[in-house]
């Protein structure tokens, strides 16, 4: 299979218009991710699952990231003048990154067996209304799983051709896994709470006193 | 490569009922077959009969204890790696203040309160992992409902606390590895101690080296 | 397969298609969550005219744990239980998915005899998993409790090989990331290879038992048609992907585990239809049997782990994998991010029964009622995944 640069070259020439960054990817792992801007994206997967050489026709997972906003700390060698001499020395820059909803697809090719090819979309910001096109007119396995990101998360496909909620109930309001999703306060009685469960279930219930005097609170058993 | 099917004559010039005749002789040779093979035959009548559990067989964990004190011999010196590995969070400890010698002579913390919720546990097995000291292991006790399930399903440290004898009963492979492994480290460190004394005894005691050679040095380990 | 459709002509099924004078309006009824076939708690909405199916909605979330919250929260040694308890029949595999994913983002090597244990344990995980998921489509189809007994003998003994490798029968929480927690003692080994050797007889015996049978046929030839065009992209896969004649294992294509090694086809269907599903189970059985053979006898000695692995406190490198296996249900992935700390940032299973679930409309409209649970068993779907 060819290089992402390669297929970013090709990509960006087929579609015009089409903006295409390589997301590097740190680990061992060596999967490194193309992101994709939202208004080419249908056109830039259509090309992707239709084009002779890569047919990645088999779209194996979708996934919903929820950044938060957060400040990346880079240090890079800099040449600077420091007593009248030139050295290279370090300089850290903090970049702040705004948060954002992304979604990534994992891309296969089954009649040529190779892959992945990675896709990422971002929004803008992870408003609830955050909005992205959805790519289940390209490929169907992605219809249950927006439905799941919609669900989880709050993005809204457009496009998608059924998108309600698929494994919280329909009048549930929340999206659980969104990094500052709060639990609701049902705790039912827990023998053993500690740390931050213990805190959510103290106004409930006398939680464990520090010495076991839990003698006091049931009587022996029968085993 | 021959299709599968085509092993089954029957299916090329269908007999309505020669499929069903089929898998009726094939229950019939399995019923008759029952009295007279014992692999045919595969339920076991529990609980007048059990079958024996594997060496391996894991259920809930349980603390040991060497010797008969439960309190003295508990091997647990509350370091709390297992309260932070366990990925239920089931285990509850609460360090004591004071110490007590271990099995090695070395005072250590014991737990004062230790108990762990087995209505959360998924005897995972991580505990046992984890633990640094040998102190905690899995038993395979498995009879063990109760009638109330929040406070009769947490067992406190006098529930968990099991002899060693017990635990060479039940796992009596695992046990002797453990055993030797304690006692290695027991020998080890008793050689240790032997050896520090010896070191600082003067370094004149050594014979003099001859003027031409460097000095060798016997550094203590 | 063509020659049995010709032969059994007779019993082709009568035209999908009523009368303009029987129009009536829909029924909705919803094949509830609590149901003896659906195989856990999943519900259909169905729209029926008269017995014909018109709508088909899926109804799934009843088993929704949120396992990638808990794994975000969790350490990665933390997870491995947890991964048990999403397909519950297959917990080896799962394990091996999570493992190779972890593996794969921290790049850790694994040591050869604990990856030809992974193939033998995976093996004999797809052994039980084909059995007894023939024993329920049976048992949804009518037999009421004899095929699914059967089954469950064999299986029976393969859990018991389980238990006395990893201590626990179903949940084994047996892979670590770069190897296997406990060794196989030739003990082990030795019974497994009985077992291993007296299957193809209970294969033969479950062949006679099922597939000549009048009833299944005409219950499951031509129900629930898929073409490999709409597979493909509705992102199926496992052996409902290779009923339909696409040659896909995750297996041959991605080669991971050693499986380079070992000689084995791939059985393919050609009609897409039920009981090309149901043979494909049959089928992958006698090869995976193959499999255990070979690495039975290719099984070397060794370590069983990577000892630069620390078990606490376990930070892998920042930055994502993907890495995927053919778990008996599909292809079943994780993709995991790491922020560099000890729990991992974004934990995501792929799972094959929920999106092997996407074309369940597809497959049911126009057949009958009874066929629905038939389709509905050929898929081979397990809640504990479906719902994570």
């Amino acid at each position: 299979m060819e290089s992402l640069d390669e297929i970013k070259a090709r990509v960006e020439a087929a579609v015009p218009g089409a903006i295409v960054e390589i997301v590097q990817n740190a680990s061992p792992s060596q999967q490194h991710s193309l992101k994709i801007d939202n208004e080419h994206a249908r056109d830039v997967a259509k090309w992707l699952r239709d084009d002779p050489a890569l047919r990645l026709d088999f779209c194996s997972n979708v996934t919903g990231i929820d950044w938060l906003d957060r400040t990346v700390k880079k240090t890079v060698k800099v040449k600077k003048v420091v007593d009248g001499e030139e050295k290279e020395v370090n300089e850290t820059t903090e970049e702040k990154i705004p948060g954002y909803i992304e979604a990534v697809y994992h891309l296969y090719s089954m009649i040529h067996k190779h892959g992945p090819v990675i896709i990422r979309m971002r929004t803008a910001d992870r408003a609830t209304g955050a909005r992205l096109p959805s790519l289940t007119p390209i490929w169907r396995s992605a219809e249950f799983q927006e439905r799941e990101i919609f669900d989880l998360y709050g993005m809204r496909f457009d496009g998608h051709p059924d998108l309600r909620r698929i494994l919280m109930w329909d009048e549930f309001e929340d999206h659980p896994m969104r990094k500052d999703y709060r639990e609701p306060d049902d705790y039912e009685y827990e023998p053993t709470p500690h740390d931050d469960v213990l805190e959510k279930a103290k106004p409930y219930y006398t939680p464990r006193p520090q010495l076991d005097g839990a003698e006091s609170m049931v009587e022996p058993l029968d085993r | 490569m021959q299709h599968p099917l085509q092993r089954f004559n029957s299916l090329t010039n269908p007999m309505i009922g020669t499929g069903i005749l089929k898998g009726m002789a094939v229950t019939a040779r399995n019923f008759v077959g029952s009295y007279f093979d014992k692999e045919r035959l595969i339920t076991v009548q529990y609980p007048e009969e059990r079958n024996p559990l594997p060496e391996n067989y894991r259920n809930f964990p349980f603390l040991i204890y060497d010797g008969d004190d439960s309190h003295a011999g508990l091997r647990c010196v509350a370091c709390k790696i297992c309260e932070k590995e366990c990925p239920p969070q089931c285990i509850y400890i609460v360090k004591s203040e004071d110490k007590k010698p271990d099995y090695m002579g070395k005072p250590q913390f014991y737990p004062k309160v230790f108990d762990i919720d087995i209505s959360v546990c998924m005897s995972c097995q991580i505990c046992v992992e984890v633990c640094p000291f040998e102190a905690i292991k899995m038993d395979k006790d498995f009879e063990l409902s109760t009638r109330e399930r929040f406070d009769a399903l947490l067992m406190r440290k006098d529930d968990l606390a099991k002899s060693n004898d017990y635990y060479r009963r039940i796992s009596p492979i695992d046990a002797a590895e453990v055993d030797t492994k304690l006692a290695a480290t027991a020998e080890a460190a008793a050689k240790k101690k032997a050896a520090a004394p010896a070191a600082a005894k003067p370094v004149t005691a050594a014979t003099p080296p001859a003027s031409n050679e460097p000095t060798a040095s016997r550094a203590p380990s | 397969m063509s020659a049995t459709i010709e032969t059994l002509e007779a019993m082709e099924r009568p035209p999908v298609s009523m009368g303009s004078r029987l129009e009536g309006e829909l029924l909705e009824v919803s094949m509830g969550p609590q149901h003896p076939s659906t195989h856990g708690v999943f519900r259909m909405n169905v729209a029926l005219e008269g017995e014909i199916v018109r709508k088909l909605k899926p109804v799934f979330g009843y088993l929704h744990r949120n396992h990638e919250k808990i794994g975000e929260n969790a350490s990665y040694l933390g997870s491995m239980p947890y991964t048990d308890r999403l397909d519950y029949f297959c917990s080896m595999t799962n394990n091996w998915a999570y493992a190779l994913s972890v593996e794969k983002l921290a790049g850790i090597e694994v040591p050869e005899r604990a990856e030809y244990l992974r193939v033998i344990l995976a093996e004999l995980t797809r052994l039980q998993n084909h059995a007894s998921l023939l024993g329920f489509l049976l048992n949804d189809m009518g037999a009421w409790g004899t095929p699914l007994m059967y089954a469950f003998r064999e299986r029976e003994k393969i859990l018991d090989l389980f238990e006395s490798l990893s201590g626990s029968r179903m949940m084994c929480d047996y892979m670590r990331f770069g190897g296997c927690r406990v060794d196989a003692s030739p003990e082990w080994l030795a019974h497994a290879r009985k077992i291993v050797d007296r299957f193809p007889r209970f294969i033969h015996e479950l062949e006679q038992l099922i597939v000549g049978n009048e009833i299944v046929i005409a219950r499951t030839q031509n129900v629930g048609k898929v073409s490999p065009e709409l597979a493909i992209s509705a992102g199926i896969t496992g052996p409902m992907l290779r009923a339909c004649g696409v040659n896909y294992d995750v297996r041959k294509v991605d080669g991971y585990g050693f499986y380079p090694r070992f000689k084995f086809r791939i059985p393919l269907g050609e009609h897409g239809d039920t009981y090309d599903r149901l043979m494909m189970r049959v089928l992958e059985m006698g090869e995976s049997v193959g499999i255990l053979k070979q690495a039975f006898e290719q099984l070397p000695a060794g370590p069983i782990i990577n000892p630069k692995v620390k078990i606490r406190a376990f930070r892998p490198p920042v930055g994502e994998a993907y890495g995927r296996i053919e778990a008996p249900k599909g292809e079943l992935g994780f993709y995991l991010i790491s922020d560099g700390g000890p729990n991992p940032y974004r934990y995501r299973v792929r799972p094959p029964s929920f999106i092997n679930l996407t074309i369940l409309e597809d497959m049911c409209l126009g057949h009958t009622v009874a066929d629905v649970m038939v389709i509905l068993g050929s898929i081979d779907i397990v809640m504990g995944e479906v719902d994570r």
